[in-house]
This record gives C-alpha cells, structure tokens and sequence, in this order.
C-alpha cells in the first residue's frame, strides 16, 4: 500500500497513470453533465412556486458544492506537500486553484441571477451569498501569493500555509455570518426551508453534482499533467517523452 | 579524569555560543527590543491613530452630518476603520527586521520561534490595537455613538484587534519577503478578519440595543484564544519560508 502511493507521488509514474485515468473521467463528465443538463432544465418538472427559475439550481448547487470542496482538497494537498515534501502534491494543489476560483465564481454569478426572479434584485446579503464571497476572495488571495514568489518552492510553501490557514478559517466565517445575517435580517428570503424536492427533481440534480465532480477530477488531472511537463521539462524522461512526440 | 577546569570548557552548546538565556528572559528581550525602536520612532505608532482619526471624519463628510444618520452606522464605521488602520501597521511588523537581518538571529535564536514570533505581535497589539481601542471612544462621540456602549466600543476593540494582530502576522510573515507585499497582505488577511468584525462591531449594537455583550464577548474572547494556540505556528513556519526562500 505504502509503496504503491510512494510510487504514485512521482511525477513520471503519476503521469503514465493520469494518461489512462482521465479520457475516461472527461467520458464521465460529459455524459452525466449532458443527462443531468437536459434532464432538469428540459425534462424535470417545474416548481410549484418559483416556476422555470428553479432549474438555475442544477448549475447553482454544484458549482458551490465543488467551489467548497476543492478548497478542502487544496487544503489536504497543502498538508501532503508541507508534511512530506511531495512535489505532486503542491502541483495538483496549483492545478486546482483557478478551477475552485471559477467555481465560486459560477456560484455566485448564478446566485446572483436566481435572486432577480425570486428575491427581486441581483444582490442579497444573504448568509451563503456573503460566505461564497469570502470564499473567493481567499482563492483570489491563495493564487496572488504562489504568484508573487520569485521562487517557486517558496511560493508553493507559503501557498499551502495559507490554505491551511484559510480551511481552518472557513467554517469560523461561515458561522459568524450565519449569525450575523439571523441577527439582521429576518429570514424570509430563505430557500431552504422549502418542502423537499420530489424525485424527479432531485435524481437529475445528484446527476450534475456527480458530472461536476468528474468534471472537477479531470480538469485536475490534465491540468496536473500540464504542470508536471512545465517543472519537470528538465528531467530525461520529459525529454524523452517529447522527442517521442515531436 | 579530566579537571575541574577542562569540564567547564565543554560544557552546554548554550554557554560555549555566549547564549545563557532562559526563554522568559528571551521574551522579555524581545519585547523591550521592538518597544525600544517603536518609542524611538513614534510614527509608527501614530500614524495608524491619525489614520483611524482620518478616515472617521471622511464618513460624516461623504454620507451625511445627520447625527441620527450617523448614530446607526457608528458602530460598523468605527470598527471597519479601526480594523483598517490595524491593518494597515501590519505591513512593517516584520519588514525592518527582515531587511535588517534582525530576522534571521530570530530564526537562529535557541528559543521556540514561535514564541519569539507572539512576543513581536504582543508588542504590535501593545502599540496598535490598544491605543486605537483608547482612541475610539472620543472618536465615538464625533460620531454621536449612544451613550452606555463606549464601554463596550473600547472593550470589544481591545479584544478584538488582539485576535486581528495575531492573524494579521501571518499574512506579515507570509508576505515579508515579497516587495511591495502591502497590497497582497490585506488580500489576503482581510477575509480571515470577517469573523472578528461580526462579532466586535455586534458587540457594540448589542450594547446599543440594550441586548446582552456577554455572548458577543466571549466569542470575541474565544477567537483570540483559538488564534493565541494555532496562529504562532503558522507565523513560525510562514517566516522560515518568507526567510529561505
């Protein structure tokens, strides 16, 4: 076990692996995006109070699954890297920010189109609204500071501190502005404590949510390939590989 | 067997390097170090006040004078523009010595960095969070603050500003080795003051409202605690990656 992720957390035999593992990940997301996205904009039933609108959801709720959860990988990858120098990790940790950046950034752009429907304007504080916020802004600072490194280890070093610092953070922030936002504003935008969702509803639903994730696993791993061709194009067998190839 | 005399030569790695000093006493030097060279230097302890000052009558002058107007907004405002000017000293809480290489001696010092690290942010909070706490109630009154939350407004900024110092030297010792990291470092410190802005400046509307602080203290109280026990190692480590490159 051991010695199967030793080997894994080289670059070359990441790469050789990453090759077969991610046509079929971008397989995988392009069917379950496609099922999902027809499926629930054209297909799942209307809701009984916000109509049509409600189908943002199916772009919405993803995006903001995966804007949280890649932060936590970045997070867990940082803690690799830092605790047992493993290169791949920090590079998989780079591959990932602008992917968790644009996510949040698909949240909140979709939130923001869903309130005008519902809540009559393109912004609300609302308590998620205002987290997802905050939650970019800590991506936009994570990839400002590996950038501002002249050196790119240290860059990557003060990168994963601060992720780490950032994750720990995360459900601090998340619960002051809960509170902050029951203490201001009465909750009678809430959206969540709507009946649950019939099945025909939901099951397309978990469809996109999956379709992201695959999504998020393959732009990963090509990304990481990527990455791996740029740090290691000193290395004898990136040479190889593109003489190979070229 | 050697002689008394040869034994002393050998003794403790500590004594031969001249270095015969106990953390405390460490602390203490590293404390009256960075008082020192702030009294010598006063500016850098007053302009973060002149700023607060500044930016406090910026708000009647670009909203309203309406007393009443103002009376709503005081708490948020004080503490929004206090949390800037803290931020805003954050910035050469570490530079100085990092350009100086006064730094590095602390990196090589025999003594916990990060303890050597908390001292410097004690005397940051000592010389920033604590005056600007003094300073916001007279600020208040410009502001026409109700009267029975000055109290608190000092109290929740002492506090608060504590637990702001503390995160605030991580995004320093993140960014002490970038040029003109100024910018980046409210980037990346700002969202990480989110919680404490909530409940300080909560506090404050609390006691206007007439509704409990206790709660909104203790949480305050329990931040910086939370911070006191993980940020020093994060400041430590983000130094020596900040230090070598």
């Amino acid at each position: 076990m051991w010695a199967f992720i030793h080997k894994l957390g080289s670059p070359k035999v990441f790469y050789a692996l990453s090759a077969r593992l991610s046509p079929w990940f971008w397989t995988a997301a392009a069917v379950l995006i496609g099922t999902g996205g027809v499926w629930g904009l054209a297909f799942a039933p209307a809701d009984y109070q916000q109509g049509d609108s409600f189908r943002i959801i199916y772009v919405h709720v993803p995006a903001a699954f995966l804007a949280q959860s890649i932060f936590v990988v970045m997070a867990l990858a940082g803690l690799v890297f830092m605790v047992w120098k493993i290169k791949l990790a920090d590079m998989a940790a780079t591959a990932m920010a602008p992917l968790g950046a644009g996510m949040t950034f698909v949240a909140l752009l979709s939130g923001a189109v869903w309130g005008v429907p519902t809540w009559g304007t393109w912004w609300q504080w609302d308590a998620r609204l205002t987290s997802m916020l905050i939650l970019f802004f800590l991506y936009i600072g994570v990839i400002a500071l590996r950038g501002a490194f002249g050196s790119r280890d240290a860059g990557s070093r003060a990168a994963s501190v601060l992720t780490m610092v950032g994750v720990i953070n995360i459900p601090i922030i998340k619960y002051s502005v809960d509170w902050w936002y029951t203490l201001h504003q009465p909750a009678t935008f809430s959206i969540t404590s709507r009946p649950a969702m019939p099945t025909e509803m939901w099951l397309p639903l978990l469809i996109m949510v999956l379709g992201f994730y695959s999504f998020f696993i393959a732009v990963t791993l090509t990304r990481t390939r990527n990455e791996i061709l740029r740090r290691e194009s000193s290395k004898r067998w990136v040479r190889d590989l593109v003489g190979e190839a070229g | 067997m050697s002689r008394p005399e040869a034994r002393s030569a050998i003794v403790s790695p500590d004594r031969a390097r001249g270095v015969d000093a106990s953390l405390t006493s460490a602390l203490y030097a590293t404390m009256r170090r960075d008082l020192i060279l702030l009294l010598r230097r006063p500016g850098a302890v007053l302009n973060p006040l002149a700023f607060f000052a500044l930016v406090i009558t910026l708000f009647p002058i670009g909203i309203s004078p309406d007393p009443e107007l103002l009376a709503i907004i005081a708490p948020g405002l004080l503490w929004v523009a206090a949390l800037l000017a803290a931020l805003l000293s954050l910035d050469g809480l570490f530079r100085e010595d990092a350009e100086d290489g006064a730094l590095e001696q602390l990196l090589l010092a025999p003594h916990p960095l990060p303890a050597l690290a908390l001292a410097k942010v004690a005397v940051h909070w000592l010389t920033t969070g604590l005056p600007l706490a003094l300073m916001a109630p007279v600020l208040g009154v410009m502001l026409s603050l109700p009267l029975g939350s000055y109290g608190v407004l000092a109290l929740s900024l002492a506090l608060g500003s504590a637990t702001l110092s503390v995160i605030g030297a991580i995004g320093a010792a993140l960014t002490v080795g970038v040029s003109r990291g100024g910018v980046l470092l409210s980037l990346l410190v700002l969202p990480l003051y989110v919680p404490v802005l909530i409940f300080g400046a909560g506090a404050v509307q609390a006691a206007i409202a007439g509704s409990g602080v206790a709660a909104h203290l203790a949480l305050l109280g329990a931040l910086l605690a939370a911070a006191l026990v993980f940020a020093p190692w994060a400041i430590a480590a983000s130094l020596r990656i900040s230090l070598n490159g």
